[in-house]
C-alpha cells in the first residue's frame, strides 16, 4: 500500500526558510505570491490489512518520529 | 563524579567534552555507543555532546533522540541523575522529550560560529553553582539551528520556575538586538528540566577551558559538576 505523509509547520510558527523562498520568488519576478510555508513529504510503502490499519500505523510513525508535534502538523493520504 | 559521554554517528565534540570533564573531575569519562542499552554502573552524569548526529536528517536530533541508549538516559534522568546536552545534545534532549520546546533554524538562516557572551541566570543548580549570579561569561557558539521556540505556556513556565539557565547577551550583559545570535525566544541559550537535573544549552563551554584557546569561562560549568557529587 502506498501512502503519503505531509508534515507542515503549525500556523503561527515562524518559518524563516519559507520567508526566504518567498523573497526569492518575488525577486525572480514570480508575481502574486502572498506567502510560502515549507514542509516535508514522505512517500511510504506499507503493508497492512486495510487502509484503516495502515493509517493507524502511520499515525504512530508521525507521532513518534516524522513530525515534531510541538511545531508541526501532519496529514496522511493513502 | 563519574561521567558517560554518548557517541552518536556524526557526533564530533565528544573529544572536547571528555577533555573538559577529565580536567575538572579527574576521572576519564566513559564513551558510550548510541546502540548500547545500558549506562556504565555508577554513572553520575550523562553528556550528549555536540555534532551532527545522523547528519541532521529529518530534524536536528530527531533520530538520535530515539536511539536505543536514550531509554537508559531517560531512566537516569527520572532517577534524578544529571544529564547535560550541548548544542546537538540540546537538540537531542528537546527531541527526546527530556526538555520542552524545540530548536528551529536560526532566524537569519545562517550558520553562526563565533564567540558569544552569556548571562548566567541561575546559580542554584549542579551545573552552575560555581558561577556568580548574573555573571557574564564568554564562550563560543557554532550552530545553524539554535533558535529556541516553545508555546507561550511553556515559556511562561520556564521563566516562572527559574528554569532559564543562560541567556545570550553582549559583553556588557545587555540583552537583545545583535547580541541574540539566532532569534531565540527571550534570548534563551540554555534551559533546565523541572528538577534542574537536566541542562541543555547551545553554546560550547567545553571549548573554553584553556587560556591557550581563548578563555576559561567554560570551566565554571565543569567545576560546578565536579563538586556536585
Amino acid at each position: 500500500m502506498k501512502a503519503r505523509v505531509v508534515v507542515t509547520l503549525k500556523n503561527g510558527v515562524l518559518d524563516p526558510q519559507g520567508k526566504a523562498i518567498e523573497g526569492a520568488l518575488t525577486s525572480l519576478g514570480v508575481s502574486d505570491i502572498a506567502s510560502v510555508r515549507q514542509g516535508k513529504v514522505f512517500d511510504i510503502e506499507i503493508s497492512a490489512q486495510d487502509s484503516t490499519q495502515a493509517k493507524q500505523k502511520l499515525i504512530t510513525a508521525c507521532e513518534k518520529l516524522l513530525a515534531n508535534t510541538v511545531i508541526e502538523n501532519y496529514s496522511i493520504e493513502i | 563524579m563519574k561521567s558517560a559521554v554518548i557517541v552518536f554517528p556524526g557526533s564530533n565534540r565528544e573529544g572536547d567534552m571528555a577533555r573538559a570533564l577529565q580536567q575538572a573531575t579527574h576521572h576519564q569519562p566513559v564513551m558510550v555507543w548510541h546502540a548500547d542499552y545500558e549506562l556504565p554502573k555508577g554513572t553520575d552524569l550523562v553528556v550528549l555532546p555536540g555534532g551532527f548526529s545522523y547528519g541532521d536528517y529529518l530534524r536536528c536530533g530527531a533520530i538520535a533522540g530515539r536511539a536505543a541508549i536514550m531509554d537508559a538516559v531517560r531512566a537516569h534522568a527520572e532517577r534524578g541523575g544529571l544529564v547535560l546536552g550541548v548544542c546537538n545534545g540540546f537538540q537531542i534532549l528537546c527531541e527526546s522529550g527530556l526538555l520542552p520546546g524545540v530548536l528551529m533554524r536560526n532566524a537569519h538562516l545562517r550558520f553562526v560560529c563565533r564567540m558569544q557572551h552569556l548571562r548566567v541566570e541561575q546559580t542554584n543548580s549542579s551545573f552552575t553553582h560555581k558561577y556568580a549570579a548574573r555573571q557574564i561569561i564568554k564562550v563560543c557558539i557554532a550552530h545553524g539551528e539554535g533558535n529556541y521556540e516553545a508555546d507561550q505556556a511553556t515559556i511562561d513556565r520556564l521563566e516562572g520556575d527559574g528554569r532559564v539557565a543562560f541567556r545570550y547577551c553582549n559583553s556588557e550583559g545587555v540583552l537583545g538586538g545583535v547580541a541574540n545570535p539566532n532569534g531565540s525566544r527571550n534570548e534563551i541559550a540554555g534551559i533546565f528540566s523541572e528538577k534542574k537535573n537536566v541542562l541543555g544549552l547551545m553554546p560550547h563551554p567545553e571549548n573554553l577551558i584553556d587560556p591557550l584557546v581563548g578563555g576559561i569561562d567554560g570551566r565554571g560549568l565543569f567545576d560546578s559538576l565536579a563538586s556536585a557529587a
